[in-house]
């Protein structure tokens, strides 16, 4: 079957009121931005608002419906065969659509009719529409309850299409509409499963990795350079990198052992609102999950908290371990995260670090410190790539 | 100064002399078994560079097959010979192997063979009375290193032959020479070993050429089977340029092989000068292979040296680079005996003639200023 275009749906985009167009006008930005390492020729056009992709030839549907599947505010999408606006012309694409995939045992047929002027109505197109693929397909039947097959027609001004293919999308928003976040992007399991749950919901990622020379390897930084990159098949990442060494000498040097992790999140927060606020970013997004480890008791979360304004979102919050890690296969960050070059907070964590800090003893501890300074040393050597993929 | 490579045991840089006439080499595409003339240009080119090997390892040509490297020379001489024996008698070899012969003798164990791993003493050499001890008893095959790559420590190898001859004549010796060839004088045949692994990377010349030494040709099942190259031990179309680089790299060490050696003690002599008075504990032994410095600097983590190192353009390694992405610490070092804290501190700086001493006396001030900025950390956790 020879297609030369395809459908996109999407759900909650058509939802938002005055805001419709803006949403599909990034929806469609981000489509045409999804198709464009599978070269040029794609054109899509949002007539009526809905979203057409035009293919420039028959051979790239293999390529584009994966790269659809990471489309962000996709429902579904379907490859549609466009027809001759006359009955004939609807019956011969939908007998070649409803063979293409291999002729299922039931179907039906949904017409649906915008062109008021056409001469039969819905329940006519398919009435006659059905007759017309049963004499043609021996052993063929109807069943309207659970076909096998929808043969999906519509019938509007500027054509008719027929489809019966329908792949689901990612759903979620278009990455963008929702605005900027600062993802606190570790090498581990739940930051990068965070990010792209924070992307699912329309937020462009400002990925920070807080770098630690010498005491993390060069492969440290490539392997979230790599988790970047996964995530990046979502949509682009912009990857911030700081070097925390400075400030992690302060924390060893001055602030008690059992207090070192508490203080040291703080400053990878204060750093990253930092950061957000000079990339117009409006919120931190970090792979925390309630309990998981000493800094992610309710407790700790609020003493960390407390040194920002902005909101802290915190996707896997509520997850399992076990939960997040499924996620982190189906998305592909899961086995670049297991790769063993520890991060920066395995080897300065404390062998008993406090579970229940208070907010007087981090303001304690952070008392012979510098906090603006070591902030500002931060953010002035750091390094930012864009990543894209592939 | 940018770059001071103090790596040589991992691998060495090409030779200009080798990376010139591996170039010349690589437009030289005919297959050294066609039968017209350019096939034959090529084979005298492969031949050529068995006849450089073999000078410098003071063997015939023939008794010579090339392969992929010292991995593929160690498991062909261990698996091939099994192979082809007929008797099941005990395998000897040592807790301080590379992991090339050490994995190999894994595998084999889990496949029924008696395996015997000697123990070494706190200098990382293999304990002879081990050996005589394991030697009471039928033995099919000794595989004894005669360097050690993590410490530089040369083997009592002459001694084992002896000890393995007298008492157990029918085993076969195998040796991987892989750190010994153009670092210590190394010769196979006087040796009296059956099988010998070097590699060409290790000598300035190009990765992914090695070759076996073999006293007999008729003791080996060769482990591919194919066009029947290499005297039917190595199947495979002959990698001419690497082959090539192989024999230019082999007659590079033999112009002046005592002067390079002499040179190579100098430029380590000069580092440990260099280092004097600072927290830190040599492991090599005195009397090691001069291109190997091991040094121990308890208290530190030998990680986060190296990348220290690695920031100011000095590159070493920890433990075995092969293994140094593993982490945990060496086997060499769990062999020796050595405390948790000085194993972890280990680093390997290796030394090659083609270093100059600006680059030693840079590489002694950078480990000086790297124990300087890093002192914060010492004896903590990180």
């Amino acid at each position: 079957m020879d297609y030369k275009k395809i459908l996109l749906r999407f759900g909650e985009v058509g939802l938002k009121g005055k805001n419709r167009a803006f949403f599909i006008r990034a929806l469609a930005a981000n489509v045409r931005r999804a198709l464009a390492p599978l070269g040029s020729g794609f054109s899509v056009s949002t007539p009526y608002g809905r979203i057409f992709v035009d293919l420039p030839g028959p051979d790239c549907l293999e390529a584009v419906i994966p790269a659809l599947g990471r489309v962000f505010g996709l429902v579904s999408y379907s490859p549609v065969a466009q027809a001759e606006l006359t009955m004939e012309g609807i019956q011969a694409a939908a007998l070649e659509e409803l063979r293409a995939g291999g002729l299922p045992q039931t179907f039906r047929v949904s017409a649906r009719r915008s062109l008021k002027s056409f001469a039969l109505n819905s329940m006519e197109i398919n009435r006659e529409l059905g007759g017309f693929l049963l004499e043609n397909c021996p052993g063929l039947q109807v069943d309207l309850h659970q076909p096998q097959r929808v043969v999906n027609v519509e019938v509007r001004p500027e054509g008719a299409y027929v489809f019966s293919r329908v792949y689901p999308g990612a759903g979620g928003l278009p990455v963008g509409v929702t605005g900027k976040g600062v993802l606190l992007l570790s090498g581990g399991i739940d930051s990068p499963v965070a990010g792209w749950l924070a992307m699912k919901r329309g937020i462009a990622l400002e990925a920070l990795y807080f770098d630690t020379p010498p005491f993390t390897s060069p492969r440290a930084l490539a392997k979230v350079e790599k988790l970047a990159k996964i995530l990046a098949q979502w949509a682009p990442v912009n990857l911030h990198v700081v070097n925390f060494t400075p400030v992690q000498r302060s924390l060893l040097e001055r602030v008690p052992e059992d207090l070192t992790i508490t203080v040291m999140r703080r400053f990878m927060f204060r750093v990253a609102q930092a950061l957000a606020r000079r990339e117009g970013a409006l919120a931190l997004i970090t792979g925390e999950s309630a309990g998981q480890v000493a800094s992610q008791t309710l407790e700790s979360m609020l003493v960390i908290n407390e040194v920002v304004s902005l909101p802290v979102l915190r996707p896997v919050v509520a997850l399992d371990k076990v939960e997040i890690m499924d996620q982190a296969r189906k998305i592909g960050t899961y086995d670049v995260s297991i790769e063993p070059f520890p991060d920066c907070c395995a080897l300065f964590v404390s062998p008993h670090p406090k579970t229940r800090p208070t907010l007087a003893q981090a303001a304690r501890a952070e008392e012979s410190l510098d906090v603006q300074d070591l902030v500002a040393q931060a953010l002035a050597g750091l390094e930012t790539r864009l990543i894209k993929s592939p | 100064m940018e770059k001071v490579y103090l790596d040589n045991a991992a691998t060495t840089p090409l030779h200009p002399g080798v990376l010139a006439a591996m170039t010349e080499a690589l437009s030289m595409y005919a297959n050294p078994s066609s039968l017209h003339a350019l096939g034959l240009e090529a084979e005298k080119m492969v031949e050529g560079a068995r006849a450089e090997l073999a000078d410098l390892l003071e063997v015939a040509p023939e008794n010579l097959v090339f392969t992929s490297g010292g991995t593929e020379a160690n498991n062909l001489a261990l698996k091939g010979f099994l192979a082809r024996s007929q008797r099941r008698g005990l395998l000897v070899t040592s807790e301080i192997e590379h992991p090339s012969v050490l994995e190999v003798f894994a595998e084999l164990k889990s496949q029924g063979w008696e395996v015997c791993r000697l123990p070494v003493d706190s200098q990382g050499r293999v304990q002879l009375s081990a050996l005589e001890a394991a030697l009471k008893r039928p033995v099919q095959l000794v595989s004894l290193m005669a360097v050690n790559n993590e410490t530089g420590s040369i083997q009592p190898l002459a001694q084992a032959v002896d000890l393995v001859r007298a008492r157990q004549p029918r085993a076969a010796i195998h040796t991987d020479a892989v750190q010994a060839l153009g670092k210590i004088p190394f010769a196979p045949a006087r040796l009296g070993v059956d099988f010998a692994s070097v590699s060409a990377h290790k000598i300035h010349g190009p990765k992914g050429v090695g070759a076996l030494y073999l006293s007999r040709r008729d003791r080996l099942f060769p482990l591919l089977q194919g066009g029947g190259q290499e005297g039917g031990l190595r199947s495979g179309t002959e990698n001419v340029p690497g082959i090539v680089g192989f024999g230019r790299a082999a007659r590079e060490l033999l112009a002046d092989p005592e002067e390079k050696r002499a040179r190579v003690a100098a430029l380590r002599q000069r580092f440990l000068a260099g280092i004097e008075g600072l927290p830190c504990r040599v492991i090599s032994p005195g009397d090691g292979a001069p291109h190997i410095l091991a040094v121990s600097f308890p208290g530190f983590r030998g990680e986060v040296l190296l990348q220290a190192l690695s920031g100011l353009g000095v590159y070493v390694s920890t433990g075995a680079a092969c293994s140094g992405k593993k982490g945990g610490l060496s086997q060499v070092a769990r062999a020796m005996g050595l405390d948790r804290e000085v194993a972890e501190g280990l680093l390997r700086f290796s030394f090659s003639w083609l270093n100059t001493e600006a680059e030693i006396d840079y590489a002694g001030e950078s480990v000086k200023k790297v124990l300087a900025d890093l002192a914060f950390v010492r004896g903590r956790r990180s």
